[in-house]
């Protein structure tokens, strides 16, 4: 069953997997891939500081002070701000708000994918039509100005509804995904047996179906992330959430309308929006763990010259070499 | 033909939806924001600002729900999106109007642009794979996981703060009428230069990733080793056998990016003060004008749906199966 993983029909990007190692050491495989290690540790760093935010940050992130606007030093290691609050202290305090938000709003977001996804391309037909012409027209109508108007006209955007405006604008990625793979495992072989054994539906989906699908399934959690963390950054900034919730998009708009850009105050956003982009590049680079994992052909082409003279493989055109990592130090 | 036919049903119901939407949703919506706003600009809005907005929320009790999606209906057909508030007592069409042709021509631009690079630079890397160009990967991946608004930050700070190169804001030079002449011409492109290397430095990363790895998966095929062995010369092969089957994923991926691309831009602008569609769309939802805010989002949504019917023309033309499957 496992290597049914990945047998995309309608994706050229995925190749059905060679028969590998059983599933347990496959899951090992997947945390010796360097990409997806790096990702991991850089995402379980910022787990980290949202925990213990509270206990080391330095200062009040309200707290003024009278040091205006200075350079990064060792009492304030990314400066201050025009009223002398600490930024390290409003970018640590503020991690936990950015992380939580994104969570959520990526569980939701994959629960409503995977229900509407499955759905359709296991019950096929008239439901299946409707259901994707759904997911597909919101995939089609630009998110972020339907995000922006919703939580515009909300009353007050506070962190929970902010999560559930994105889930529900961007659950529809992953169900288009999910269905297509459904669609072409609900005909296989060991699904029918299922069947033929007059197992339940539920059991079915559940048992059969649904294990076929993790990859994908953490794929589009992961890029559901992504997209919630930039959004909900995004309408901090443009001051759409209370402005006195720190997280890293309230920084930014501070800096912002307090004209850091003229005041020549790099650190005031340049801080702030580095920890965006490496929250960003670290989920984009479990996804591509995640494609290297179930896609053989990609491990051999995201080596690096170096890697690939290591292994003795010569990258030429007119084929594609598979690696299996990593096959022969564990018994 | 069945193709384009099915399309084109697909996206009438989609415009359908977005329209539907924009309807219910300052229905649906907790509170009662229209009586708030009247409570706060007590005797500064007039009774005809008041009888639309009114009207837009649903507050008419004197017609059904179904009466009222008509009569909007109605209105949207005639072109008429209601009258803006905070540009009082100027109509929305017009505000658009106004905004809508900057934030087409800086988007259309810059996104060719970007297409045109990344779908050439892909190719490349693709190409020669395990050989230096590798190291453009991780830059382009930083790129990428950019806020456009963040990255419009910088940019302003390397390229206006410090060295003074270009101007940080605004569309044209003020002191100019808007005409044909070459001078404006000129103006436009100056002003518009970091707002399109911003575009362009974020979106371009998505480009070279999807060719890049598109053209390893088709570089193993075997038509392409067959050209190989035929002694066709390299770059016959690379642009005229492996990157013509693997432009045509990276074309159904620029209907779906553009949305994403629109929705970096318009936040873009505000910080360009960049005077497009975006610009007023968050200006309107600061201020509360619900009419401008959603009559700005309908037509976002419509740009963005013409060109993907553009997208998927060129597509159904380029790769003969979706014709024949259709």
């Amino acid at each position: 069953m496992a290597a049914e993983l990945l047998d995309l029909e309608d994706s050229a990007e995925l190749t059905s997997v060679q028969t590998g190692p059983s599933g347990k050491k496959r899951r090992f495989l997947f945390m010796r891939n360097a990409k997806a290690l790096t990702g991991l540790g850089i995402l379980g760093f910022f787990v980290l500081i949202a925990i213990i935010g509270p206990w080391i940050a330095p200062y009040d992130p309200d707290a003024r002070s009278k040091e205006l606007l200075q350079p990064p030093s060792w009492d304030h290691l990314m400066g201050t701000t025009h009223t002398g609050q600490d930024v390290f202290s409003q970018v640590v305090l503020g991690t936990r708000s950015v992380l939580v938000i994104a969570f959520v709003a990526g569980f939701a977001a994959t629960l409503l994918g995977i229900v509407i996804g499955i759905t359709a391309g296991y019950i096929g037909g008239v439901g299946d039509e409707s259901l994707s012409a759904l997911s597909n027209v919101f995939l089609v109508i630009p998110q972020l100005p339907l995000i922006i108007i919703i939580t515009g006209s909300l009353p007050s955007a506070g962190g929970l509804s902010v999560a559930l405006v994105i889930a529900i604008t961007g659950w529809a990625w992953g169900a288009r995904v999910l269905r297509a793979q459904t669609l072409s495992l609900r005909r296989r072989d060991f699904v029918e047996a299922a069947r033929a054994n007059g197992e339940k539906t539920w059991r079915i989906v559940m048992a059969e179906i649904l294990p076929n699908l993790t990859a994908i399934i953490a794929a589009g959690f992961i890029g559901t992330v992504g997209f919630a963390v930039l959004s909900q950054i995004t309408l901090s900034f443009l001051g759409l959430t209370p402005t006195d919730e720190w997280n890293w998009g309230t920084v930014l708009y501070w800096a912002q309308s307090q004209l850091a850009l003229q005041r020549h105050a790099w650190w005031w956003f340049v801080f702030p929006g580095a920890c965006i982009a490496l929250l960003g590049m670290a989920l984009t680079l479990i996804n591509f763990g995640i494609d290297e994992f179930v896609n053989p052909r990609l491990r051999s082409t995201g080596m690096n010259a170096r890697d690939l003279r290591k292994r003795g493989i010569r990258p030429r055109i007119g084929f594609t070499p598979v690696v299996h990592e990593a096959k022969e130090d564990r018994a | 033909m069945r193709f384009f036919g099915r399309r084109l049903v697909f996206y009438a119901i989609t415009f359908w939806a977005a329209v539907t939407i924009n309807f219910f949703l300052p229905r649906l919506l907790p509170g009662d924001p229209v009586s708030a706003l009247i409570a706060k600009k007590q005797g500064q809005l007039s009774t005809d600002a008041i009888a639309s907005l009114k009207a837009m929320f649903g507050l008419d009790s004197n017609q059904t729900l179904w009466q009222q999606y008509l009569h909007y209906w109605g209105d949207l057909l005639h072109g008429d999106l209601g009258t803006s508030i905070s540009y009082y007592p100027a109509p929305v069409t017009s505000i658009i109007k106004q905004g809508l042709p900057w934030t087409i021509g800086l988007v259309g631009i810059s996104t060719i642009i970007a297409f045109t690079l990344g779908t050439l630079i892909g190719t490349a890397i693709g190409w020669r794979r395990g050989t230096w160009a590798d190291a453009l990967l991780p830059i382009s991946t930083f790129f990428s996981s950019v806020p456009y608004f963040w990255l419009a930050l910088i940019v302003i700070t390397i390229f206006s703060v410090n060295l003074e190169w270009f101007p940080s804001s605004g569309s044209y030079d003020r002191d100019m009428v808007p005409n044909l002449s070459w001078d404006f011409i000129g103006s436009v492109i100056y002003y518009g230069t970091l707002p399109a290397l911003t575009i362009i430095l974020t979106s371009i990363a998505g480009w070279i990733l999807g060719m890049r790895n598109m053209s390893v998966t088709v570089s193993s095929e075997d038509y392409v080793t067959v050209a190989q062995a035929k002694g066709l010369s390299e770059r016959r092969v690379m642009f005229g056998y492996a990157a013509r089957n693997a432009i045509l994923p990276q074309i159904s991926s620029f209907a779906l990016s553009l949305g994403f691309i629109v929705g970096g831009t318009i936040v873009m602008e505000q910080v360009f003060s960049y005077q497009g569609i975006g610009f007023y769309l968050l200006s309107a939802t600061s201020a509360h004008d619900y009419p401008l805010m959603q009559g700005c989002f309908l037509v976002i949504t419509l740009a963005v749906l013409l060109a993907n019917i553009v997208a998927d023309f060129v597509y159904g033309v380029l790769d003969p199966r979706t014709r024949q499957e259709g």
